[in-house]
């Protein structure tokens, strides 16, 4: 139990939270380890808050609740900070990765998280994704920027997965575009 | 030996029916099934299959079709969802009093009203009397390797019955998980080629199908009906003990889990059934003696066997993911109860109705039905026989 790992993804539907827990899962599980990753499933309308989530572990997880104590959390919409609970049942020393264009003191003043045991971790991945893949998109350049500040997964086990995933839905200079904002993202996540 | 892949549950069981290649596959879609049709029918674009898709107008047709097609002398599929079957319900029972061995997956879904879109129980708990075999899954991983021991059990000469394989809607269906999938070669190997018992197509010895059969024959053939599923328990066995030797997972009627010694123990189907075993681990190592029976056979029900498993225990509790509004309890408590009537040193016997609609049923509320259990045993006294787990009254 100890080493089980929860995370929860905050987005707006649209906005790829829940591609992106399936993506992190499917690297993670490729490098051997074990990994889960749901959405939650309500009113399906562009827009609305939702989350996803994943769970990642050594040994095999038969776990099938949502989860309620995430260890990291990841808000892919900075406006989801007044509209979600994004710290509902995370630990103290939790690890919040949020997309914004604030600072990392900023947020963390934001979210009352002055004593300074949780992480906390900015990124501006909606104008990466902008600068980069022409559209804003945040969930890719969100994932450069989780595998930096946790090391999950390697920056080249992460490029070298997304890549053949991204391969069977987008021409090559896209996919070159998500690579080049995840390895933006990765140098330019702050804490 | 296997291929380690990243899948969700409907990902899974589209990639099981790819490697059974059925004949025919008549479906409609619905939420939480849809993606399965949906990817099956990419196969079938592709020509990765042989399969006829028939894509018909409702699931009262998918079923009506997949008779059609099973009764020519095909091996036929559907998949279908809460609603989907309920609108099925006529031919259901009918494909079951036809003997035919068809196969169809079912995502567990809340049936309808209010509606509702996650999971329970209440759709195949609905269809427990329709002649089917069901074997419920507990993640990707047994749903892939229940649908194709499926194959195997239908189309047996003892039994050729149409068997439902299901999973928890969202909670399984739209979860990716580690899985193994086996080569297309070996399964196809494995689940054979299919050989009608007594096709329409073979016109050089015509049948009658679906005739009239009334006071004179019709218990005669309901009674070789019953038989039919009498004689499924041990094919279901001899499938499972060859499907370990193919795969290396080992399947049984139901799945015992630190049970031997177990004092208290809850009895569980699905996916519920994964979250409560960590919660056994955690109650062990606390040094309670708690156990898991997690049914995996429901139709044919394994009475005898639960039976031998659970005597002995001193409080069992029942979990019911579906309602009978029998004013008693949920229908798995009924089996079960039923079946230890008479078993000397009967353990006390609960019910907890949960997870309705989709409602989340945490290790939290596994480990308070385990606390009520040891309490049971501590007073000796039932305080409530029925418990509907985490409601807000």
């Amino acid at each position: 139990m100890a080493k089980l790992l929860e995370i929860r993804w905050h987005g707006r539907a649209g906005q790829g939270a829940k591609t992106a827990a399936l993506v992190l899962a499917e690297a993670v599980i490729s490098t051997g380890r074990h990994a889960q990753a749901f959405p939650e499933y309500g009113p399906e309308r562009m827009g609305a808050p939702m989350q996803a989530f994943n769970r990642i572990s050594d040994v095999s997880i038969t776990i099938h609740s949502h989860v309620e104590r995430p260890k990291i959390v990841i808000v892919l919409d900075p406006t989801l900070m007044s509209v979600a609970n994004v710290k509902a049942g995370v630990p103290d020393d939790g690890i919040y990765l949020i997309n914004t264009p604030l600072s990392a003191a900023e947020i963390r003043k934001k979210l009352k998280l002055e004593d300074g045991k949780a992480k906390v971790y900015t990124l501006d991945a909606t104008q990466i994704s902008i600068d980069t893949i022409g559209r804003p998109i945040p969930n890719t350049p969100m994932m450069g920027a989780l595998v930096a500040a946790t090391g999950l997964l390697t920056l080249d086990e992460l490029i070298g997965d997304t890549r053949i995933k991204l391969a069977k839905k987008l021409r090559p200079d896209i996919v070159d575009k998500n690579i080049e904002a995840i390895r933006r993202a990765y140098q330019e996540v702050a804490s | 030996m296997s291929i380690r892949v990243a899948k969700t549950g409907n990902e899974a069981v589209a990639e099981g029916m790819r490697q059974i290649n059925p004949d025919v596959v008549a479906a409609y879609p619905i939420t939480p099934q849809t993606e399965i049709v949906q990817i099956f029918s990419s196969f079938v674009a592709n020509g990765k299959v042989d399969t006829e898709f028939v894509t018909v107008e409702s699931e009262h047709s998918a079923m009506s079709a997949t008779v059609g097609a099973s009764s020519a002398g095909a091996r036929a599929m559907t998949a279908t969802s809460a609603n989907g079957l309920a609108l099925m319900w006529e031919i259901v029972y009918i494909a079951a009093s036809m003997r035919l061995p068809i196969v169809m997956p079912v995502v567990n879904r809340a049936l309808s009203g209010p509606i509702n879109i996650h999971c329970d129980h209440s759709d195949t708990m609905g269809a427990r009397d329709a002649g089917w075999v069901q074997i419920f899954s507990e993640n990707a991983q047994e749903a892939y390797d229940n649908l194709l021991q499926a194959v195997r059990i239908a189309e047996d000469k003892n039994v050729l019955l149409p068997v439902m394989v299901t999973m928890d809607g969202f909670i399984i269906s739209h979860a990716m998980e580690v899985m193994h999938l086996l080569e297309d070669e070996k399964v196809r190997k494995w689940v054979g080629e299919y050989v009608p018992e007594n096709p329409l197509l073979d016109v050089d010895n015509p049948v009658t199908v679906g005739p009239l059969d009334l006071y004179d024959w019709n218990m005669e053939h309901k009674r070789q009906q019953a038989e039919a599923m009498i004689q499924a328990k041990p094919v279901i066995l001899e499938v499972a003990k060859d499907y370990a030797k193919l795969s290396g997972r080992e399947y049984g009627l139901f799945e015992e889990y630190m049970l031997d010694d177990a004092e208290i123990a809850i009895v569980v189907l699905g996916s519920t059934a994964g979250t409560a075993k960590e919660v056994v681990k955690a109650l062990r190592a606390d040094g309670v003696k708690a156990g898991l029976l997690k049914v995996r056979v429901f139709r044919p029900f394994p009475a005898r066997e639960i039976a031998a498993a659970l005597g002995g225990k001193k409080a069992i509790a029942v979990m019911d993911r579906s309602d009978s509004f029998n004013a008693v309890s949920g229908p798995v408590f009924a089996e079960v109860r039923s079946a230890m009537y008479g078993v000397e040193n009967a353990p006390k016997i609960v019910d907890y109705i949960y997870g309705i609609g989709g409602r989340d049923v945490t290790m939290d509320h596994i480990k308070s039905v385990y606390d009520d259990l040891a309490k049971i045993v501590k007073t000796g006294q039932v305080e409530r026989a029925l418990t509907y787990l985490g409601i807000r009254e």
